[in-house]
């Protein structure tokens, strides 16, 4: 029982870690969009059905040697919540990005160009 | 610079008995550095808010681009712990085409005065360098650089904070320049000593660099 416990952690692990990755790497795009929506949805109704059938739940956990339903729902909350971490910290990596290009845009848009300061160096140069 | 008032104008006036164009990149200063700046004669490049040391350098560089004339770049700290005599030193060997880009170092000669733990860090971080990029580096965080043009086009820097410095060398990697590092000497003032980045810092590099 133990080491049963064991392999279903060590694949947790692993999922979160999996899962993590990919939607770090994969960006905004609208597939991960997709597949973030349909696991969202399969948790929902996972929990509104864990409700109505607290055993089928528990079945569930006890087949997967995790012992208790409850249990089951911690993981699964541990799981969502790195991907939540990992889309956020996405995209609030794209969302610093554009905010540096817009603001260097704005500073060399402002600061006077090289060849006026040049043409105002030759004159003030001129004049002493 | 950021929040630098109290140094930057003897800094410029330094490097403009040197250089003739010298371009002070603000990073949403609050304490009017900025004019500070422009009356000690450096074209002030102004973001409207603060975003890091490694956007402004990179905000420098383009604005040195759009320059033609321009031929080679030297990126030097506000806060006045680089030696103007290094960076002459650096452009040209720039300039007579021995090398394209010239990495300072203070661990070449040993004028720098440094605190064993600082000296272990660093010296920790140049070595995660030299096994990310194979570049033979003795200093990894160090400001002072003299870069060509051509080098200088290439470069993308877009970590907004601290670990822009490891990006550079990542992306000199790729770039693969002819490259040489140039025995500087870092003053460690009390004034860059209580700016300067604390030990802890170098968790938020690590960090910065593996979840970007």
């Amino acid at each position: 029982m133990t080491s049963l416990l064991l392999i279903v952690q060590i694949a947790l692990v692993v999922a979160v870690i999996l899962v993590s990755l990919v939607m770090m790497r994969g960006g905004v795009n609208a597939k991960h969009l997709a597949v973030r929506r349909i696991m969202l949805m399969i948790f929902a109704v996972a929990a509104a059905l864990s409700i109505f059938f607290p055993d089928t739940l528990t079945r569930i956990a006890g087949f997967l040697g995790i012992g208790r339903g409850t249990d089951l729902v911690l993981y699964a909350t541990i799981v969502s919540f790195f991907v939540f971490m990992a889309t956020t910290y996405q995209r609030f990596r794209n969302m610093e990005t554009s905010i540096t290009t817009l603001s260097r845009r704005i500073a060399l848009d402002e600061a006077p160009k090289p060849w006026t300061v040049a043409k105002a160096r030759d004159a003030e140069d001129l004049s002493q | 610079m950021y929040n630098e008032a109290t140094v930057v104008g003897s800094v410029i006036e330094d490097l403009r008995k040197t250089f003739p164009y010298v371009v002070c990149v603000d990073d949403g200063s609050r304490d009017g550095s900025q004019s500070a700046a422009r009356a000690a004669g450096a074209v002030v490049v102004q973001h409207p808010i603060n975003l890091g040391q490694g956007a402004a350098l990179q905000t420098g560089i383009e604005y040195a681009l759009q320059d033609p004339e321009m031929t080679s770049i030297v990126t030097f700290d506000a806060d006045g712990q680089h030696r103007v005599i290094d960076a002459k030193a650096m452009v040209a060997r720039i300039e007579s085409g021995e090398a394209e880009i010239v990495l300072g170092s203070r661990f070449l000669d040993d004028r720098t005065k440094i605190s064993v733990q600082k000296r272990i860090v660093l010296k920790t971080a140049a070595v995660q360098s030299r096994m990310a990029t194979g570049m033979n580096l003795t200093d990894a965080h160090n400001g002072l650089r003299a870069i060509n043009r051509e080098v200088a086009s290439k470069l993308h820097l877009t970590q907004n904070r601290m670990a822009h410095a490891s990006e550079l060398v990542n992306q000199l990697a790729t770039i693969k320049p002819r490259w040489v590092e140039h025995p500087v000497e870092i003053i460690y003032t009390d004034y860059s000593k209580s700016k300067g980045q604390s030990l802890l810092n170098s968790v938020n590099i690590l960090a910065e660099l593996f979840f970007r």
